[in-house]
């Protein structure tokens, strides 16, 4: 049994109980979001469109590597929690509402992980 | 979470009833830009995953890219994501607490309409 009373637990939790960390976690996300655009978008503009040597050159440097995962990585964390807003409004039903959140969330994960992958074996294997 | 309208009660006036106004047209626009940057996502992961694999596989999916369909769709998304990008420092900057008078709002919005455009031309013209 808890000793905590009923106010103590319920305080700032809100009906999806969880608080405001959904909230607070997206607003992280969008902030990271936004040096890491700018410092990913130029070297990828530069590498779309050419041959492979080119790609597999443009990542094979430490610092555009590791700026792409982070980039890859934090824009599918923020895809999965915009997407979560998304269905939680417009997806109804119990059932339904609960199999699209699941079908996001492990999507999201699957090609998010996917892309650090790939950049991680071209820097570190030449592809 | 509780379905809404248990026992068919009437529902109060909703989005139908009101005219479209031109904030609320920026604000849902950037839920439209953010979920149709799934596409591009998708389209970059698979184009790293194609580079890290082997020249067959990249050379399909480089030059479905480099179509102009595929070219279409990158171009529309950089000018979404140039949308999303301003109009979230927009949402982050009210979520701070400034810039709710109406005439703020219309300016942000104006500044944040004619941003993306810039952005997107300057990006394509020395960035691409």
């Amino acid at each position: 049994m808890s000793y905590r009373t009923d106010l103590a637990r319920v305080v700032g939790l809100g009906s999806a109980r969880e608080g405001v960390g959904h909230w607070w976690s997206q607003r992280v996300t969008s902030v990271a979001l936004i040096p890491l655009t700018a410092l990913a978008l130029i070297p990828l503009a530069g590498a779309i469109g050419e041959p492979r040597e080119v790609v597999l050159e443009t990542y094979s440097g430490a610092f555009d590597a590791v700026v792409m995962m982070l980039f890859v990585a934090v824009t599918f964390r923020h895809l999965q929690q915009g997407l979560q807003v998304v269905i939680e409004d417009y997806v109804h039903g119990t059932v339904k509402r609960t199999a699209a959140l699941l079908a996001n969330t492990m999507l999201c994960a699957f090609f998010g992980l996917s892309g650090v992958f790939a950049v991680a074996r071209i820097a570190f294997t030449g592809g | 979470m509780a379905d809404v309208n248990r026992g068919d009660r009437p529902l109060s006036p909703h989005l139908t009833v009101y005219d479209q106004s031109y904030t609320g047209t920026l604000s849902i626009l950037h839920r439209i830009t953010g979920v149709a940057l799934t596409l591009g996502s998708l389209l970059v992961v698979w184009w790293l995953l194609a580079a890290s694999a082997d020249d067959e596989y990249f050379a399909l999916v480089d030059g479905i890219l480099t179509s102009w369909f595929g070219l279409a769709i990158l171009f529309v998304s950089t000018l979404a994501m140039a949308y999303h990008t301003l109009n979230g420092i927009r949402h982050l900057w009210w979520d701070m607490g400034y810039g709710y008078e109406l005439q703020q709002v219309r300016r942000s919005g104006q500044a944040v309409l004619g941003g993306s455009v810039a952005l997107t031309v300057l990006f394509w013209l020395f960035a691409v």
